[in-house]
Formats: structure tokens, C-alpha cells, sequence
């Protein structure tokens, strides 16, 4: 299949329009809604599917062939937050604490663009390394570190911050899922695959369509923080979607793995991040940081990042 | 019946707040409180950070000083960076030593 083609089989599949479907019923101003319940109960079922599904597979990886990746893995996380912060200081001409705010989101991951790309390279015929969610829970966390560190240099409410990232729902569903689904193994993955399995992908259209409508409550505030920001919410995903893909690469990945890893790396978070950065670095501006991540480069790396990180993987693999 | 008059705080703020608002109405002398979701807008605008506006609204009925403890903590650490009303309100109960 050509680029073209993988692009189209993109747009077509049923979680990017179901996106465009939120993103069109905000613009109508139709009233459908989400209640905020539904969204939670969702988001808690999708991570701690990632996790189960990562750790059943993580039972079968020996240790070894772990970690090279992990490693990959902690390097890309503790490099996407300074290249963020560098760049939102210099062409965004932030001051620190703004800019440590926007290091924190593209330090972390998001988990749905990780759920995204992992769909698209199944869905082309790829077999993408099984491990790959343990290396999730491993991006989430030191990229938020680092970027507070970043806007801080000591003082203020770090520690809050730590525990607010590392107690948060989406790493304690990740890492718990992922023991769970570790010591239980094939046996116990049986036992709940009709819940956790099957029925997975439409609940991750659903999420989509909810993220869609938000998205775009976004794009209202796009207009007041002008086009350096969408500049920067669509080069840096590309930047560090090229790092992740090589890196993937580098580490022996196949090219449906090193697909996926970029666009890790390209993610940035809206869930983790967002409640780490409000309680660490309140005076910092939400407007900016929300519509960064979500309103730009979620969509951004949902239509057009994951069929270029894949073009980018094959590239080097093919 | 005896009633007795003490003061009613109100506290309406984004719901990311809600373990610390929680944490420190407590310290500073609070004895219980009443915690409900709430929705809204005001001069920050409809809620950024949580999921389209979501609001926390917090009552607890306490002596005067400590009510004027707890306007005064919101005064120096919440109201110059997040979206937080408080306000207060004469209220008259039963059991008054429940609330001291």
C-alpha cells in the first residue's frame, strides 16, 4: 500500500471519524454531551485494558529483551521536555513557567494516540512488539518530572506534583493493569478477554467521539493564542515523532513497533498532564497548554502523525 | 429549642482543588463539610481543565473566626491563580457543639 492509501484507510477508519463527528457536533452546537461519569468510566476501562493486554504479553517477554527499549523509552522521556521547553521558550517566547507547562504535556504520552497508532499498524497487517504498553506507563511519568523541574528549579508545590502524577488514575490503572495482567498471564486473560477484549475498539470510538466535542471547545482559545502555537503543537509532534521512529528502529523494532513509538513520542498528554501541571504550576496558562496538546496536536497526530510516522518506520526498516 | 447562630462558608471551585480545599478547611478548624459537583462560568470562563466545567461546591458551617480563617487562607493561596467564589452566610442550628 502507498502513502496515499494507508492516509485514506486512516481518515476512514471508525475512531478518526468518530472524532470528526465530536468535532462537527461541537461546531453545530448540538447538545449532545457526555456526562462527565461516562467519560471517567471509559478512560478507567481503556487504560486498564492497555495495561492488562501489555502485562499478559509482558509474561511471555523475557526480561532481556526489555530492556533495550526501556531505556530508549526513559531517554526519549527525559529528552521531549527539554526540546519542549527550549522551543516554547524560544518561538513561543514563553517565560518559564508557561513554557515548563507545555514541557510537561510533550514530556508525557497520551495513551488514546498510543491506542490510535497501535490500531493503524494492526490494521495495515503489522505485528507490533506486544510490550509495547509497559513502555507507556514508562513515558507518563519522568517527562511530567522533568518539566516541572524545568519550571521550578526548586521550591513550590513539587512534591504535591509527584505524588499528583504518580498516584494519578491513568498510572495507577497502567501499571496496575499491567501487574495484573502480568501475573495472571494467558490463563487469566482468557477469563476476562469477552470484557476486556472484544468489545475494546468501540469503546474507544465512543471515547474519541467525546474527544472530538472537547477538542473543539478548544478551538475557540486557538484564535487568541495565535499560529506560533499551532506551528509549535504540529513541528515538535514531528520532531519528536522522527526521534521516536529512529530510536524505535535503533532498538531493533519492527516497523509496526517503531510506527507506534513515534507516535508516542509525538503524543502529548491531556489527562495526567493537565491535573499535575494545575496543582504544580497554577499561574501557569491552561488556555495554552489545553489547546496545544488537544485542540492541535491530538488531531494532528490522529489524521496525519501516525500515517508519517509509519511512512518514516518503513523508511528506515523497509 | 435552643438555636445557635454561626456562620455558613460557601466555596465553589474548579473540582481539581477539591482534596486541597478538603485538606484545609480541616486544619483550620472545620468539623465537617457537604461536598457537591457543580457547573458554571464566571470571570475565568467556563472550566478549562476539567471535563466541560466541571465545578465542586463546598458548605461548612463553622464558628465566625474560623470562617474568617478560611476566606483569609483562600485570599493568599487560591483566588490570584485558580477559579474559586467563597462567600459567607449567618445560619442558625441545633446542636451547636457539633460545629466548634
Amino acid at each position: 500500500m502507498d502513502a496515499l492509501e494507508l492516509l485514506r484507510l486512516n481518515l476512514l477508519s471508525p475512531m478518526v471519524l468518530a472524532f470528526a463527528l465530536g468535532v462537527l457536533a461541537r461546531l453545530l452546537k448540538s447538545d449532545l454531551a457526555f456526562p462527565e461519569a461516562l467519560y471517567t468510566a471509559l478512560s478507567i476501562y481503556l487504560l486498564f485494558a492497555i495495561g492488562f493486554k501489555g502485562g499478559v504479553e509482558l509474561s511471555k517477554t523475557p526480561v532481556t529483551t526489555l530492556l533495550l527499549p526501556a531505556l530508549a523509552t526513559l531517554g526519549l522521556g527525559l529528552l521531549r521536555p527539554l526540546s519542549s521547553y527550549f522551543l516554547a521558550r524560544r518561538l513561543l517566547s514563553l517565560g518559564r513557567v508557561d513554557a515548563g507547562a507545555l514541557a510537561a504535556h510533550y514530556g508525557s504520552v497520551s495513551a488514546v494516540t498510543f491506542l490510535a497508532a497501535l490500531t493503524f499498524v494492526q490494521g495495515v497487517g503489522h505485528r507490533p512488539e506486544g510490550f509495547l504498553p509497559t513502555l507507556v506507563a514508562l513515558l507518563e511519568v519522568p517527562g511530567i518530572v522533568v518539566a516541572l523541574l524545568l519550571a521550578k528549579r526548586g521550591g513550590g508545590n513539587l512534591g504535591e506534583a509527584f505524588q499528583e502524577v504518580l498516584t494519578g488514575r491513568s498510572v495507577v490503572l497502567l501499571v496496575g493493569g499491567l501487574l495484573i495482567g502480568a501475573l495472571s498471564g494467558e490463563v487469566g486473560m482468557e477469563r476476562v478477554k469477552p470484557f476486556f477484549v472484544d468489545p475494546f475498539y468501540g469503546v474507544l470510538t465512543l471515547f474519541l467521539l467525546d474527544l472530538g466535542m472537547v477538542a473543539a471547545s478548544r478551538f475557540a482559545t486557538l484564535g487568541q493564542v495565535g499560529f506560533r502555537l499551532v506551528l509549535y503543537g504540529t513541528l515538535l509532534p514531528l520532531l519528536h515523532g522522527a526521534v521516536g521512529v529512529y530510536l524505535g528502529h535503533l532498538v531493533g523494532f519492527s516497523v509496526g513497533g517503531a510506527t507506534v513509538l513515534g507516535a508516542m513520542a509525538a503524543s502529548a498528554s491531556y489527562i495526567a498532564a493537565p491535573a499535575a501541571v494545575r496543582i504544580a504550576l497554577p499561574e501557569a496558562n491552561p488556555s495554552l497548554y489545553l489547546a496545544a496538546s488537544l485542540a492541535v496536536t491530538f488531531p494532528f497526530n490522529l489524521v496525519l502523525g501516525i500515517p508519517i510516522y509509519h511512512a518514516l518506520a518503513q523508511g528506515m526498516g523497509g | 429549642m435552643d438555636l445557635v447562630p454561626l456562620k455558613l462558608v460557601t466555596i465553589v471551585a474548579e473540582s481539581v482543588l477539591e482534596k486541597k480545599l478538603v485538606e484545609e478547611v480541616k486544619r483550620l478548624g472545620a468539623k465537617g463539610y457537604t461536598l457537591v459537583p457543580a457547573r458554571g462560568e464566571g470571570s475565568r470562563g467556563m472550566r478549562s481543565l476539567d471535563w466541560e466545567g466541571q465545578n465542586i461546591r463546598l458548605e461548612t458551617i463553622v464558628p465566625e473566626e474560623v470562617a474568617l480563617r478560611i476566606l483569609a487562607r483562600l485570599q493568599e493561596a487560591y483566588f490570584p491563580h485558580y477559579a474559586v467564589i467563597a462567600y459567607v452566610e449567618n445560619v442558625w442550628v441545633v446542636r451547636g457543639e457539633k460545629y466548634v
